[in-house]
C-alpha cells in the first residue's frame, strides 16, 4: 500500500503529545458531529410518510412491555428501601408523618426517571445497539441503502418513537409501584399512619414536581435511544472498537456506559435548570 | 493504465471511474487503496473485477453505490457524479441497482418471502396479491419454492445467495453488482450460482459488475476484466488478452491462474 502521509512524521519529539491530543480532539469532534447528524436524521425520519406503525408497536412491545417486570421489581425494592430508611431518619425527629411526602417526592423527581432510564438502557438499549451493530457489520444496513430504503425511517426512527413513548410511561409505573413499596414498608411494616402517609404526599407533591419527572424521563429516553442506536449504527467508524463481533461487543458496552453517564449528567443539569 | 477494452462510446459506458483515489486511515498514516484509477463499465456486459485481498475490489462497489466517497476524482453512474448527488437523487439512482452482497445480507428477522418482498413493499407500492405473485414467481425461478417461510438462519450458504439474488432482481435493475458471490460455496454450488447469473443476465439484460476471487471460473463469463494491484487497475477485454501484458504482476497473475486451471484439468483427466 502507498502511504499518502504519515501522522507525526517530521514533528519534534517534544511536540508529539500535542499532536496526539490534537488527533483525539479532532476524532471527538467528528464523532460528535456524526452523532448530531444521526439524531437529526432520526427525528426527521419520525415524521416521514408512511408512518411505520407496525414496527413502532413491535418496538413498544420490546422496550416497553418487555421492561415492565424489571421496572416493577426495581421500583418495589427502591420504594421499600426508601420507606424503611425514610422512617429510620424521620423517626429521629419525630416526623414520621412526612414519610409519604419524602418517598413520593424522591421517587417522582429523582429516582423514578433515573432508575427507569438506567434499567431500560441495560435491558433494551444494549440490545438495540447490538442489533444495529450486527446489521451494520453483516451489510444489512448497506443492503437497505442499496434498495433505496431509508435506514433511518425503516430501522432507527421507530425505535426513537417507541422509546419516547415507553420510557415516560415506565417512569410513571415506577413512581406508582415505588410509592406502593414505600407504603408497604412505612405503613404496613413500621406502623406509620396511613392517612398521614397519603395526606403528606398529597400536600407536598405539586404539578411542577410531576412535570419535572416527566420532562426528565422524556429527555432520558431520547438520550438512551440516541446513544445506543447511534453507537451501533457507526460501529465500524468508532476508534479502537476493532472489527467483527469484537467491535459489536465493545461498542455495546460503550453505548451502555455513555448512556448511563449522560443520563446522570443530564439529571443534574435538568434539576438545576427546572427546579 | 491499460484501456484495451475502452472502445465503447461514452453513452455505452454506464459506469465510469475518472482519476479516482481512495485511501483509509492506518496505524502509520493513510493507506491508498485506489490511486487515480480510470476505467469504465460497458452497458449490458459483464465486467469482472479481480485482484488479491485488500486491493480495494469491494471499495469499488461501495464507491459505485455512493456508500463511500472518493478522496478525489469522479465516479460517474449514467453520467451522474455519485459523490455530488443529494440524498434523494442518490436514493433514486440506487433504484437502478441490484446488489448481491458477499454474505447475502439477508435480514435475520424476516422470512425468505419477506426478505424478497421488502424492495417491492418499500419502493414499488404494489397490491399485496400482485406483490405475492411476483415474489413467488421469482422464488420459483431460483428454485426456492417451498422455502418461503424459512428464516435466513435455516438456509445453506448457496440458498442464502439465491435469496439475495432474488431480492436484488425484484426491482428489475439496470445494473447488478455482485460482491464475491461464490465465497464459501462448494464447486457445485459455485457453478450453480454462475449459471444463475448467466440465465438472469440473458433474461433481464442488466449490466453486471462482479467482484470475485474465483478467477478461473469467472473468466469464462467476463466481457471485460479489471485487475487491481497496489492501487492501480489494468483493463482487459478477455482472459486471452491478459497474457500479452508486459507488467510482471499481471504476468504472474496470469501464469498462476492458468497453472491452477491446467492443474485442475490434469487432475480431472487423471481421475
Amino acid at each position: 500500500m502507498v502511504q499518502l502521509n504519515e501522522y507525526h512524521s517530521g514533528i519534534p519529539k517534544f511536540f508529539k503529545p500535542f499532536a496526539v491530543i490534537g488527533n483525539e480532539a479532532v476524532y471527538v469532534l467528528i464523532d460528535l458531529g456524526r452523532m448530531g447528524v444521526f439524531l437529526l436524521y432520526a427525528i426527521i425520519g419520525m415524521f416521514k410518510h408512511p408512518f411505520r406503525l407496525k414496527e413502532v408497536v413491535k418496538q413498544l412491545h420490546f422496550i416497553g412491555t418487555g421492561s415492565v417486570a424489571v421496572i416493577f421489581f426495581t421500583a418495589l425494592s427502591s420504594g421499600m428501601v426508601l420507606g424503611l430508611q425514610g422512617y429510620y431518619s424521620l423517626h429521629k425527629f419525630g416526623a414520621e408523618g412526612m414519610l409519604g411526602s419524602a418517598v413520593s417526592l424522591t421517587l417522582i423527581m429523582e429516582l423514578g426517571p433515573i432508575l427507569t432510564a438506567l434499567m431500560v438502557t441495560g435491558r433494551a438499549g444494549s440490545a438495540m445497539c447490538a442489533e444495529i451493530g450486527i446489521m451494520r457489520i453483516s451489510e444489512q444496513i448497506d443492503a437497505l441503502e442499496c434498495m433505496a430504503v431509508d435506514p433511518f425511517r425503516y430501522l432507527i426512527s421507530p425505535k426513537f418513537v417507541a422509546a419516547l413513548i415507553s420510557v415516560p410511561l415506565l417512569t410513571a409505573m415506577f413512581d406508582v409501584v415505588g410509592i406502593f413499596g414505600g407504603y408497604l414498608a412505612g405503613v404496613k411494616l413500621m406502623g406509620v399512619n396511613s392517612g398521614s402517609f397519603f395526606s403528606g404526599m398529597e400536600q407536598s407533591v405539586t404539578n411542577h414536581d410531576i412535570n419535572l419527572g416527566i420532562i426528565k424521563s422524556f429527555v432520558f429516553g431520547l438520550l438512551l435511544v440516541w446513544i445506543c442506536t447511534g453507537r451501533g449504527y457507526f460501529v465500524q467508524q468508532i476508534k479502537g472498537a476493532g472489527f467483527g463481533a469484537e467491535s459489536v461487543s465493545k461498542v455495546t458496552t460503550q453505548a451502555v456506559v455513555y448512556s448511563s453517564i449522560s443520563v446522570l449528567i443530564f439529571d443534574y443539569l435538568l434539576t438545576a435548570i427546572l427546579l | 493504465m491499460n484501456t484495451m477494452a475502452g472502445n465503447d462510446t461514452e453513452a455505452d459506458q454506464v459506469i465510469r471511474f475518472v482519476d479516482v483515489t481512495k485511501s483509509f486511515p492506518g496505524r502509520e498514516g493513510r493507506h491508498v487503496v485506489l490511486n487515480k484509477v480510470n476505467f469504465s463499465v460497458p452497458r449490458g456486459k459483464i465486467t469482472v473485477i479481480a485482484g488479491g485481498s485488500g486491493q480495494g475490489k469491494s471499495v469499488i462497489l461501495k464507491l459505485i453505490l455512493g456508500l463511500m466517497r472518493p478522496d478525489s476524482g469522479q465516479v460517474l453512474v449514467a453520467g451522474q457524479d455519485v459523490a455530488r448527488l443529494r440524498s434523494r437523487s442518490l436514493r433514486l439512482l440506487r433504484t437502478r441497482f441490484g446488489v448481491l452482497f458477499q454474505g447475502a445480507a439477508l435480514f435475520d428477522s424476516l422470512t425468505v418471502f419477506e426478505n424478497v418482498a421488502l424492495p417491492l413493499r418499500e419502493r414499488a407500492h404494489m397490491k399485496s396479491e400482485d406483490l405475492a405473485d411476483k415474489v413467488l414467481e421469482t422464488l420459483a425461478q431460483l428454485e426456492l419454492k417451498g422455502h418461503e417461510n424459512k428464516y435466513p438462519a435455516q438456509l445453506s450458504g448457496g440458498m442464502k445467495k439465491r435469496v439475495g439474488l432474488a431480492r436484488a432482481l425484484q426491482l428489475d435493475p439496470e445494473i447488478m453488482l455482485f460482491d464475491e458471490p461464490t465465497t464459501g460455496l462448494d464447486p457445485l454450488m459455485t457453478n450453480e450460482i454462475y449459471n444463475l447469473f448467466v440465465q438472469t443476465q440473458k433474461r433481464v439484460g442488466y449490466t453486471a459488475v462482479i467482484v470475485s476471487h474465483d478467477i478461473p471460473k469467472i473468466f469464462d463469463l467476463a466481457d471485460q476484466i479489471v485487475i487491481l494491484n497496489k492501487g492501480e487497475v489494468d483493463v482487459f477485454a478477455s482472459a486471452k488478452e491478459i497474457q500479452w501484458s508486459i507488467k510482471p504482476y499481471i504476468k504472474e497473475f496470469y501464469d498462476t491462474t492458468m497453472n491452477n486451471i491446467n492443474g485442475c484439468n490434469k487432475n480431472r483427466a487423471g481421475q
